[in-house]
This record gives structure tokens, sequence and C-alpha cells, in this order.
């Protein structure tokens, strides 16, 4: 399986859990940790369910729940909010049609607020997946999502 | 030492404490909410914030260390003024209904607010309710009172290494909760009620029986008979606003009669006998070459620990029941027919300083004949102080009255339970002097007192020097159970208690618990001792005449129906 697979490419010290975590998202299209995963990490570092749960609550990047096989995260901090002179949210919640939150019916996108990626200089910013969009306008946000639609980065 | 001001008061201390401690030698108020004696310094409150002459922003006092010259000012307008916006913007986001919380008048927020003198919200009140966890027969949950200090993950996690709780999510989102936001009943809580203890608001407390105990007492069906445990007497003076440590004993029962019970029994009684049960088990099991080190069974947050994740010890743990189980058993056999009654109309109140002892009064395991209940209902030290207060008792205003007989009369050696070490200390007088035939000489084993973490002593029982291990704080009991079960253990004897200091440190006693509070009552509780007329408990009277009358003899077949019961791994 490929969680043991994971769980064995690392020595068994709790200070792999995040890279672990990371490693699962990654295999993962529906880009979430379940609980059986949470029961079968924390087993075999030694430590808590409690403490699994904490870590992978803390990181915007890991999900309890199935998400979209593309996570586009719409930053939540001021200098994205200010630049905002046409609203990155309402426009991808208007292309996908659902609201921040949720996935869409096919299981292809899941949208979320994120904490500050990091580009406030290139602010307004959006996060798909690995990769980060910058100085965005309207017409740039429009053309992202359609390439995701469209499948040009399957 | 260092020198430095405070609030331009000369100030001088060693180097290695931080600005509150300072403060606190020189009687300079900082306030406080996050911060707990005892625990890890998470400093996230910022309520302790003062002004460093020369430093930038305003510092969290319970996390920064003094240092040579510094002047510190712990009362401006700017500190204040961040206080009260700390404290409003806690409270908008909390369930403030503090007439109707449990916490009422011994709540740390609520009195933070009324000495900021906040007597106004700017924010609006945010909380979005969440369910309540009151899914266990010993503690309630309530996240919508939860400041979210972070006492009760690091209780938890640090000192009980349970870690049940931890915070979840970020930012203003975070809660703390178990796993999954599971309830306390499904995860692999112990149910010892340390983190009830420390935390500074209603958000979580022991389930509430008082309501119950009042119906029965009113109730002409039932005659209502009350155990109280060993540490109670040295902890109910401070839940009712006496001194930390006071010796209660006449007083306690005469209140305790007030409040309308037929009898007023001393558990003390029962753990002497739960000694000449165990000691015997013991003696019997080095004689026999049975299964070695036992390990004691009176503590039930211990008992969960075993059974949830050490199944492999469960054959090492005391048949025993506990003290407050034994006492149930024979209040509702022995008693119930001397008095010819029928026991389903006797009811038996324990007070504990334990929330764990409310769960264990509901284990299927432990009822006469599988049906009645040996322990009908449980009250912590806490709930017996609210039923004083609805009474409306004064204690300096009713004379010493003594509990009643047959389960009155106790020993030294049982006062010693609520202690941790003490009922080592209780066993070895006793087992000594029945394998050796001669008296001890000296009866006290002050190395198995006080509040070190494992402490140990050797015995020479027969021919054979034989070792004996005590622990206290689960964290402790993970160290000794792993030894064992690696057949590394070089006990033969272990004593384990849940709760650090042990029962006098239990979870349902007064809030306020530190470690200092624990030795004051661990010095009371060395005093009771040896202040009684007997001290070993096969010396009690009315024990030699139960066993007489009724049970033959400690281990007879009789006594293990009675008093003995069984353990299973359990699951989640
Ligand atoms: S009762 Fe004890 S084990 Fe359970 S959550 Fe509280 S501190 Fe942890
Ligand atoms: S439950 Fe109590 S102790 Fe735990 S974080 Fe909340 S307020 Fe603090
Ligand atoms: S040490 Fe005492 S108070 Fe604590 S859980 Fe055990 S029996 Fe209860
Ligand atoms: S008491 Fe110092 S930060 Fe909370």
């Amino acid at each position: 399986m490929f969680l043991q697979k994971i769980l064995e490419s690392y020595p068994i010290s709790e200070d792999y859990l995040l890279e672990i975590l990371l490693d699962i998202d990654k295999q993962k299209e529906n880009h979430y940790i379940s609980k059986e995963e949470i029961t079968l990490i924390s087993n075999h570092l030694g430590i808590k369910e409690s403490h699994v749960c904490s870590v992978v609550s803390f990181y915007t990047l890991l999900s309890t729940n199935p998400r979209g096989k593309y996570i586009i995260q719409i930053c939540k901090d001021v200098p994205c909010y200010l630049n905002d002179d046409f609203n990155v949210l309402k426009t991808v919640e208007n292309e996908l049609n659902i609201r921040v939150n949720d996935t869409t019916r096919n299981q292809k996108f899941t949208l979320e607020y994120t904490a500050c990626i990091g580009c406030c200089d290139e602010a307004p910013a959006i996060r798909i997946n690995n990769i980060t969009y910058t100085n965005l306008t309207k017409d740039k946000v429009v053309n992202i999502i359609s390439d995701y639609k469209e499948g040009k980065h399957d | 030492m260092v020198n430095l001001k405070i609030n331009n008061i000369n100030v001088t201390v060693t180097d290695d404490i931080t600005i509150l401690e300072a403060a606190q030698q020189y009687n300079i108020n900082i306030p406080t909410l996050c911060y707990y004696p005892d625990l890890h310094i998470n400093s996230d409150c910022r309520i302790c914030v003062v002004e460093i002459e020369g430093y930038k922003g305003l510092k969290t006092a319970c996390s920064t260390p003094v240092r040579e010259g510094m002047n510190i000012l712990t009362n401006t307008p700017k500190i204040l003024n961040s206080r009260k916006t700390i404290t409003e913007l806690i409270l908008s986001n909390h369930d403030a209904s503090c007439t109707s919380c449990i916490r009422n008048m011994s709540c740390e927020l609520q009195s933070l607010a009324k000495n900021l003198g906040i007597n106004i919200n700017r924010f609006e009140n945010v909380l979005e309710k969440k369910e309540i966890d009151d899914h266990n027969p010993s503690l309630v949950r309530n996240a919508n009172r939860c400041i979210k200090c972070g006492r009760c993950i690091d209780v938890c996690k640090d000192v009980q290494a349970m870690h049940v709780l931890e915070s979840m999510g970020r930012g203003h989102e975070m809660e703390i909760k178990p796993a999954f936001g599971r309830y306390l009943s499904d995860e692999f809580c112990t149910f010892c009620g340390q983190c009830a203890n420390v935390c500074p608001v209603g958000a979580i407390i022991e389930k509430d029986n008082t309501d119950i105990v009042w119906e029965k007492l009113y109730d002409s069906n039932y005659h209502v008979m009350v155990q109280v445990a060993p540490a109670v007497r040295v902890s109910i003076g401070e839940e009712i606003g006496l001194e930390t440590g006071l010796i209660s004993n006449g007083k306690l029962v005469s209140a305790i009669k007030r409040l309308g019970f037929n009898n007023v029994y001393d558990t003390d009684f029962s753990a002497d006998l739960t000694i000449m049960e165990e000691g015997t088990e013991l003696i019997n099991r080095i004689k026999t070459g049975g299964v070695l080190p036992l390990l004691t069974s009176c503590c039930p947050g211990w008992i969960n620990l075993a059974e949830q994740e050490y199944p492999e010890i469960l054959p090492h743990i005391s048949s025993c029941k506990s003290p407050q189980q034994m006492f149930g058993t024979l209040a509702k056999t022995y008693f119930a027919e001397k008095e010819n009654m029928d026991p389903k109309k006797i009811y038996v109140v324990s007070i504990m300083p334990c929330t764990a002892k409310k769960y264990e009064a509901t284990r299927r395991e432990l009822r006469i004949d599988n049906k009645t209940p040996d322990v009908d209902i449980v009250l912590t030290t806490r709930e017996l102080g609210k039923m004083f207060r609805q009474m409306g008792i004064d204690f300096n205003q009713i004379d010493e009255v003594e509990f009643d007989n047959p389960f009155g009369i106790s020993t030294g050696a049982a006062a010693l339970f609520g202690a941790t070490g003490g009922v080592t200390e209780a066993a070895l007088r006793t087992v000594y002097e029945i394998l050796n035939e001669k008296p001890l000489e000296d009866i006290n084993f002050t190395s198995v007192r006080g509040m070190k973490g494992i402490k140990e002593t050797e015995i020479k029982l027969g021919d054979l020097n034989v070792k004996v291990a005590v622990s206290h704080s689960l964290s402790n009991a993970r160290i000794l159970i792993e030894e064992v079960i690696a057949g590394t253990s070089p006990y033969s004897f272990i004593e384990i208690m849940a709760c650090p200091g042990g029962c006098i440190g239990g979870g349902g006693q007064p809030y306020g618990t530190t470690n200092e509070v624990r030795l004051e009552r661990i010095a009371s509780t060395y005093l009771v001792d040896g202040n009684m007329v007997y001290r070993k408990s096969h010396e009690n009277p009315s024990i030699k005449k139960l066993y007489k009358d009724y049970l033959i003899e400690p281990n007879s077949s009789m006594a293990h129906h009675l008093l003995h019961t069984k353990y299973s791994p359990k699951n989640i």
C-alpha cells in the first residue's frame, strides 16, 4: 500500500510527520488525509491521533475532507484584499459555480481561503496546487481557470 | 541576583525567574489568564503584558526573564487598555452566561473582567454555539466557554501523557478538542479530570450530580448513606474559603450530617480493608510464585489507562476493588443483612477527590450480583462544597461530630491513601508484620513520601529483600509499566496513582490545586496519620470484627466474591 511505502521511507520519528503528510496528500487525487490514515500514521510514529489531527488542521495545505484534484487557494490577507480592484473570490466562484470551501461536483476543483502565501508585493495572488499566480486581473483569472477546466494541466 | 525596578519599587531577585515571579515575590499583582504555575508557559493570552523601558512593545510578564536594570511598569493606561481589549475580545466569543455557570464566582475570566473594570463590551458577541459533550459519567466539555488558554492540553499531554486534547485549526477558528472532535468517551481518556482542575473557566467541568443526591435525601423510600474519601478531609477547607491544607474531620462529618444523610461513614475504613485484601494477595503471590510485580488497583484513572493501552499488564493488577467500591459492597450486603434492610433501598453516595470515581461507580463489573451498583453516585469535593453553600452551612458555627459506626473506625494507614506513596506505606506496615510475625521498628516509610515522580524503597519480607516503587501522574506511571512489560522491572509491588500528588491532587479537588498546595495537603495527611490511635490497618478493631463476623479471613471465598473484581482490555 502506498501509505506503508511512504511511512517506511522516513525514520520513525514525529519530526517527519509533516513530510509524511505532504507526501500522502501529493499521492492522493482527492488531496486529503483520511481518518484511517491518521490512525495508521499515529500508530506508526507512536504519537496520539490528536497530535496528527492538530498538525493537519493547522496547515491549509492539508485537509481531512476529500478535496478536488485542483485546490484553488485565495489569499485572505490584507495586501491581496487592498489590491483587489476586482473581486478574485467572486470571479472564481462564478467561473466554477461553487462557494468557498466547496468542491465541484466533478471533484475537479476545491475553493479555499488561505493565509498569506508570501506574494504581497505581487498581489493579488492565488495558488492552485503548487503553482502560484500573481498580479491577477479579472481576465487573467478567467483564463487560468478555463485552462484548468480544459485539462491543460492534467 | 539581579536588581530591577517594578513600578518604581526596587526588586532584587535571582536571575533565573520571570518578571511575573519577581513581581509575585514583592506582592505586586500582575493579572494572568493562560499561565498556571506547574505547567508549560504558553504565553498566548497576553493578559500579563507589562512595559519595560527601552523595549519595543508590550512584553508578557509570564514568559520574559528578569534582567539587571530593567525598569518595568505593570499598570499604565496603555497596558490597561490592551488588557481590556483582549478581555473584551475573549468575551465576545464566549458564552458568558455567568449566573448559570458552575464557575460563577470561581471563574478566572469573570474575576479578570471584574478586576479590569470592564462594564461594557465594545465588540458584538460572535460565538457560534457548539455541541456540549456530556456523554460520559465524569466530565462535561463545553467548548462555548473555552477561552483557548491551552492549560488542559498541557496537563493532559505533559503531566498525564494522554494527549487527548489538542488545538485544532488555526487563527480565530482554532478550537481545543480531541481528535476529529470526538467525545471524551470515544477517546483513550482516563477521566482523571486534571484538565477540569486547571481549566480557568467552565469549559471542562465535572458532571454535576448534586441534584440527584438532594432528590434521594428527601425520598423516604431510601436509606441514604455517604462515605468520605481520605483526601477530602485535607482539602474541603479550601473549597469553603478556609485555609489550605486545613484538617477537617469532626466538622466535616457534622456538616455532611446536616445535609440529611442517614449515616456518614469513612472510606478510610474500607481503605484498611483494602490493605488486608491487597496485602494478603501480595503475600500469596510472593509465596506461591504468582505474577509480580503486583500493581495497586485503587485508582480508576490508572485502571482506565491499563485497560485501554496496556492489556498485557492486566494480570499484574491486584484484583481488589477500590476502597470506594468495597465500601459500597459492604453497605449493601453486610450492613443490609445486619440491619435487615433491602439492599435496593440503600443508596450509597461517595464524596471523592476524583472525577474518574464517577466513572468507576458505573462499571458493570462493580455491581452486586450483576444488578445493583456497589456505589450509586459520586460527588467530588467541589460538589460537596456546592451542597454546603446550597444549605448555607458555616463551618465556624457547627460542632464536631464523629463518623458513624460500624464503618467509622479507621487507622492512620488508611488516611495515607490520599497521598502518593500512602498505599505503599500502609501496605508495608501490614505486610511486614503479618509475614515477619514481629512489629515493625519504624513504621514511617519516608522515602516513599513527597512529590518526587517515582519513588522507591526496599524491605525485608521473610527471607526476601523486596523492592517497591511508587508513581504518581500518568506520565510517570507509563515509565514503570513499560519496564514491567519489557521484563526489566526490579520491583515486587508498584503503587500507581493517576493524579500528581495522588488523590489529594485529584481532578475533583478545589480549584487552584498547584504543586505548592499539594505539598500542604500532603503534610496534613501525615499529621492525620500521626495523630491516630491505630496506625496499621490490621490493628483496626472494626476490621477484625468484620472478618470474624462475616468475611472469615482475607482472600476467603466470601471476600473474593464481594471485594474483588476483574479487568478486561478496552477498545474505543
Ligand atoms: S480527563 Fe485526564 S485524560 Fe481525559 S482529557 Fe482530561 S486530563 Fe486528559
Ligand atoms: S478547555 Fe479550559 S483549560 Fe482547556 S483551553 Fe479551554 S479554557 Fe483553557
Ligand atoms: S489518583 Fe486518586 S483522584 Fe486521581 S484518578 Fe486516581 S483515584 Fe482519582
Ligand atoms: S498569562 Fe502571560 S500570556 Fe497569558
